[in-house]
C-alpha cells in the first residue's frame, strides 16, 4: 500500500476557493453530443434509403424524377449560406454586432432560397404523381429530404431568434454560445446535404 | 366531417370503454382515489409546496426522487398486468375463455411490456444516476439542470398517455415492439397504436435529454482530482449506460417516426404492399432494442459493485477489469441486435455472425461476476438487506444468463423462439438483474436520501417472496417453453399444460405479497423514521463520496468542493484522519427553479393527445405553444443564484451539532 505511506502531510480534501465554472461551461460537449444522436436520427434514414429506395413499386424512378440542375442550385443556396454563417462567426469575434447581423441576414436568405426550392420540387414530384405514398423507393427519399428541411426550417426560425436575442442584449457571452450552437448546427445540415446530394441525386441518376 | 369531428376528431362517446366491466370498475376506482387524493392536497395546502418546491425543482435529488416515484407507480400498474395475464393463463383450460376477452387481453401484454420497460425500469435507473452520479463525482448539480427537469417531465407525459388509454379509446394490442404490418393502419385502425407511438416520443425526448445531460456532467464536473479511473463504478456504469442511451434512442425516435409516418401520412416503409419492408422496422427496432437491456442492466451492475465492496468491507476486486469489462458489453450490445430474430432466414452466415458476437457478451459480464466473488472472497461480510439482495442478483441472474447463451445458439434458437422459453430467460436477467439491483440499491440509498434506514423486517420479508415467488413464477414457464408453448396466448388446449400455469400463478401471487411487503417497509420506516434515522451521514461505513455529506445532502450538496486522491474517495479520506472544514463558508453558485419544464412538457403532452385522436387545431396549437414557449424561455437570461454564506453556515452548524450529538 503505497499511499499510506507515501504521504506524510495531512492532505487537504477541500480546495480554499470555490472552483468557479464559468456559465455554459458544458454547452458546447452537450450540443455536440446533440448533434450526434441527431446525426443518428439521419443515418437510420440514409439507411432506410439505402434499403427500400430500388422499390418503385412499378412507379418512377431517380432518373424519371430528379432534375439536376436545380438540385445543383440548391446545393449552392446552402453552401453559400453556410460560408456566410462563417462570416456572420467572424465578425462576433471581433465584436461587430451591425456586420454579424447583416452576415446572419444573408444566410437567412439563402436559407430561405434553399427551402423555396425544395418546397418548389417537392410539390412539383407530388403533382406528377410521385408523392411519397407511391412507393416504399419515394417515402425514403421525400422523409430523408424533407427531414433535412425540417431542420433547415427550424435553423431558420433559430436564427431569426437569436438575431432579436443579439439585437436586444449585443453579444454578450450567453449570446456567443448560443451563435457559436447555431454554427455548429446550420454546417451539420451543410455536411447531411452533402449525403442526400450525393446518395440520393448523384447515384440515383446513375442508378 | 362534420363539426363535432372538427373539434374532437375520432373521440366520442363510444371512445369510453364502457362495455369492459373490469375497465368501468378500475376506472371508477382510479377516479375515486384520484379525487381524494386531490382533495387530501388541496385540504393540507401543498398544491403550493409540490409547485415551487418539486415540480419546478432544477436540484438533481428532488428530480431522482420524483423519477423513482414515477417508477414505483408505474410498477405497480405494470404488476397488476402481470398479475391478470396469469390468472388468465392459468384459468383458460378445458374449454373455458378465461375472464379476458381478446381485444382486453391483447392490450394486457402489450402495456406490461411497454410500462415495465419505458415507465418502470428507466425512471427507476434514470432516478438512480440523476441522485447518485452528482454526489459521487463531487458536484453541486448536473451539466444542464433545466434541461434535467423537462426530461422528467417528458418521461411522466409519456407515462400519462399510457395510462389515458386504460380509459379513453384502447392501447396497443401488437406487443410491446409493435412490429408491422400488424401495427399498421390496416390491422390496428383504432387509436392504441398511436398512443403507443406518442407516448414513447414524448418519453424518449427526455430519455435522450437526460442521456446527453449525465454524460457531460460526468466528463466535465467530476471533482478536482477525479480521474477517469479514479470515478467510482456506478458512475464508470452510468457513463456507458448513458452514452448507450444517446447513440440508441434516436434510433427508436426515427423508427416510430417511420411507423407513424406509415400510419399518418400512408407512406410505404412497413407495409405489404407498395414496395414497404415490415422486416425493415423489425430492424430497426432491434438496434435501438438490444443496447436498452444494456442501458437498464449497466447501472444496476455499477449498484452491485458499491454495495459488494461497501458490506465486504474491501476495494472492489478488479476495478480496472470491471470498467474494462462495462466499455466492452456497451460496445459488443450493438453487435447482436438480429439475435431477437433469428427466424427471419437471413442465411447461416449471418445468424452464425450474431449467435458467436451474443455468446461474446457473456465473457466480459463473467468477467464481472468474479470480480464481485472475489471482492467478496476473505471479506468481512455484512448481510444487510442490499448485499442479500446482491447476492440473490448473482444466483439468479447467472441461471438467466445462461439460458440466454442457450438462446444464441441459432439452432437451439430456432425451436425456442417466442416460447415461454424466452419470455422465463428475460424476465430471468430483467428481474434477477434490473429489479433486485434496484432493490438493492433502494435499501442502500434510501438513508443517504432521506436521513433514515428502512426497516429491515419487512424488508426481508419481500427479499423472500420476491425470491421464491420468481422462480415458481417463472421456473414453470422454462419448462412451458421447452415443451413449445409460445408466448402470448390467452387460451390453451392442452389440459396437461394447467398445472404449470397454475404454479406460475401462484409464483406471481407470492411475488405480490413481496411488492405488498416491500410497500409496508417504506411505510413503516416513514412512521418510525426517529428508531431508525442516522446522524452520520454514513450508515454503511461507505467508500465513495456520496457518504461524507449529510443525510439528506444539503442543496449544494457538498460545503466545499471535495478533492479526491484516491478511487474509494471517502474510504480514503476517512483513513487518512479527515476533517471535515467548520468555518470559512463562502456563498454557493446554484440553478434557479423554473416551470418552463413542466409547460413544454404539457404541451407536448397535449399535442401527443391531438395527434393520437386526430384533433388537428389542437396538435397544431399545442406544436406552436411548445416552440413558442421553449423561444420565451431563451430570452430568460438570469437562470442562476447564490446560496449566501451566512445560510451555508446555518445548515453546517446543524450538521456539525448533530454530529457532536451523535457521538
Amino acid at each position: 500500500m503505497s499511499s499510506a505511506t507515501a504521504h506524510r502531510e495531512p492532505r487537504a480534501y477541500h480546495l480554499p476557493e470555490e472552483p468557479h465554472l464559468h456559465e455554459g461551461h458544458s454547452t458546447m460537449l452537450g450540443f455536440w453530443m446533440y448533434l450526434m444522436s441527431d446525426c443518428l436520427i439521419f443515418a437510420i434514414l440514409f439507411a432506410t434509403y439505402a434499403v427500400l429506395g430500388g422499390s418503385y413499386a412499378g412507379g418512377p424512378g431517380p432518373k424519371d424524377l430528379f432534375d439536376l440542375p436545380l438540385v445543383a442550385l440548391n446545393t449552392a443556396m446552402l453552401l453559400f449560406s453556410s460560408i456566410t454563417y462563417g462570416f456572420a462567426m467572424l465578425a462576433m469575434e471581433k465584436n461587430r454586432v451591425s456586420a454579424t447581423q447583416g452576415w446572419l441576414v444573408v444566410t437567412l436568405l439563402f436559407g430561405g432560397a434553399f427551402l423555396f426550392i425544395e418546397l418548389y420540387e417537392f410539390a412539383h414530384l407530388i403533382h406528377e404523381g410521385a408523392g411519397p405514398w407511391r412507393s416504399a423507393f419515394l417515402s425514403s427519399f421525400f422523409t430523408l429530404v424533407g427531414t433535412h428541411g425540417l431542420h433547415v426550417t427550424f435553423g431558420s426560425i433559430w436564427l431569426v431568434t437569436l438575431m432579436v436575442q443579439v439585437a436586444k442584449k449585443g453579444l454578450i457571452p450567453a449570446n456567443k454560445r448560443r451563435l457559436m450552437c447555431l454554427s455548429m448546427f446550420w454546417h451539420f445540415l451543410d455536411v447531411i446535404w452533402i449525403g442526400v446530394f450525393t446518395f440520393v441525386y448523384l447515384m440515383g441518376v446513375l442508378r | 366531417m362534420t363539426t363535432a369531428q372538427m373539434i374532437f376528431g375520432r373521440l366520442t362517446w363510444d371512445s369510453f370503454p364502457w362495455h369492459e366491466p373490469i375497465v368501468v370498475a378500475t376506472f371508477v376506482a382510479v377516479v375515486l382515489g384520484g379525487a381524494a387524493l386531490v382533495a387530501a392536497l388541496t385540504w393540507f395546502r401543498l398544491w403550493g409546496y409540490l409547485w415551487k418546491e418539486w415540480f419546478t425543482s432544477v436540484d438533481h435529488k428532488k428530480i431522482g426522487i420524483m423519477y423513482m416515484v414515477l417508477g414505483l407507480i408505474m410498477f405497480l400498474r405494470g404488476f397488476a398486468d402481470a398479475i391478470m395475464m396469469r390468472i388468465q393463463q392459468a384459468w383458460a383450460f378445458n374449454g373455458s375463455e378465461g375472464y379476458l376477452n381478446a381485444h382486453h387481453y391483447d392490450q394486457v401484454f402489450t402495456a406490461h411490456g411497454v410500462i415495465m420497460i419505458f415507465f418502470v425500469a428507466m425512471p427507476f435507473i434514470t432516478g438512480l444516476m440523476n441522485y447518485i452520479v452528482p454526489l459521487q463525482i463531487g458536484a453541486r448539480d448536473v451539466s444542464f439542470p433545466f434541461l434535467n427537469n423537462f426530461s422528467f417531465w417528458m418521461t411522466t407525459g409519456g407515462a400519462v398517455l399510457v395510462m389515458m388509454s386504460l380509459f379513453l379509446g384502447e392501447f396497443a394490442q401488437t406487443g410491446w415492439l409493435a412490429y408491422p404490418p400488424l401495427s399498421g393502419l390496416a390491422y390496428s385502425p383504432a387509436t392504441g397504436v398511436d398512443y403507443y407511438i406518442w407516448a414513447l416520443q414524448v418519453a424518449g425526448v427526455g430519455t435522450t435529454l437526460s442521456g446527453i445531460n449525465l454524460i457531460a456532467t460526468i466528463v466535465k464536473m467530476r471533482a478536482p482530482g477525479m480521474s477517469l479511473m479514479k470515478m467510482p463504478v456506478f458512475t464508470w456504469t452510468s457513463l456507458c449506460a448513458n452514452v448507450l442511451i444517446v447513440a440508441s434512442f434516436p434510433i427508436l425516435t426515427a423508427t416510430l417516426v417511420l411507423l407513424s409516418l406509415d400510419r399518418y401520412a400512408g407512406t410505404a416503409f412497413f407495409t405489404n404492399d407498395f414496395g414497404g419492408n415490415p422486416m425493415m422496422y423489425v430492424n430497426l427496432i432491434w438496434i435501438w432494442g438490444h443496447p436498452e437491456v444494456y442501458i437498464l442492466i449497466l447501472p444496476l451492475f455499477g449498484v452491485f459493485s458499491e454495495v459488494v465492496s461497501t458490506f465486504c468491507g474491501k476495494r472492489l476486486f478488479g476495478y480496472t477489469s470491471m470498467v474494462y469489462a462495462t466499455c466492452t458489453i456497451m460496445v459488443l450490445s450493438y453487435l447482436v441486435w438480429l439475435h431477437h430474430f433469428f427466424t427471419m432466414g437471413s442465411g447461416a452466415s449471418v445468424n452464425s455472425f450474431f449467435g458467436i458476437t451474443t455468446m461474446i457478451i457473456s465473457i466480459p459480464t463473467g468477467a464481472k461476476l468474479f470480480n464481485w466473488l472475489f471482492t467478496m472472497y476473505r471479506g468481512k461480510i455484512r448481510f444487510e438487506l442490499p448485499m442479500m439482495w446482491a447476492v440473490a442478483f448473482m444466483l439468479t441472474f447467472t441461471v438467466g444468463g445462461m439460458t440466454g447463451v442457450l438462446l444464441a445458439v441459432p439452432p437451439a434458437d430456432f425451436v425456442l423462439h417466442n416460447s415461454l422459453f424466452l419470455i422465463a430467460h428475460f424476465h430471468n436477467v430483467i428481474i434477477g438483474g434490473v429489479l433486485f439491483g434496484l432493490f438493492a440499491a433502494i435499501n442502500y440509498w434510501w438513508p443517504k436520501a432521506f436521513g433514515f434506514r428502512l426497516n429491515v423486517f419487512w424488508g426481508k420479508v419481500s427479499f423472500w417472496c420476491w425470491n421464491i415467488g420468481f422462480w415458481l413464477a417463472f421456473g414453470p414457464l422454462y419448462v412451458l417453453g421447452l415443451m413449445g408453448v409460445t408466448r402470448r396466448l390467452r387460451v390453451l388446449d392442452d389440459p396437461s399444460l394447467q398445472p404449470w400455469f397454475v404454479i406460475a400463478a401462484i409464483g406471481a401471487a407470492i411475488i405480490a405479497i413481496g411488492i405488498g411487503a416491500m410497500l409496508i417497509q417504506f411505510a413503516v420506516s416513514i412512521w418510525k423514521r426517529d428508531e431508525l434515522r442516522d446522524p452520520t451521514g454514513d450508515p454503511w461505513d461507505g467508500r465513495t463520496l456520496e457518504w461524507a455529506t449529510s443525510s439528506p445532502p444539503p442543496e449544494y450538496n457538498f460545503a466545499f468542493t471535495p478533492v479526491v486522491y484516491d478511487g474509494d474517495t471517502w474510504a480514503d479520506m476517512k483513513k487518512n484522519g479527515y476533517q471535515r472544514p467548520l468555518s470559512g463558508y463562502r456563498p454557493i453558485h446554484m440553478p434557479s427553479s423554473t416551470g418552463a419544464g413542466v409547460i413544454l412538457a404539457g404541451l407536448a403532452t397535449l399535442c401527443g393527445f391531438a395527434l393520437i385522436w386526430y384533433i388537428w387545431w389542437l396538435a397544431g396549437l399545442s406544436f406552436i405553444g411548445i416552440v413558442a414557449v421553449a423561444i420565451g424561455h431563451t430570452f430568460n437570461y438570469k437562470r442562476d443564484f447564490y446560496i449566501p454564506a451566512e445560510d451555508v453556515t446555518r445548515t453546517e452548524e446543524e450538521r456539525t451539532q448533530i454530529l457532536a450529538a451523535g457521538v
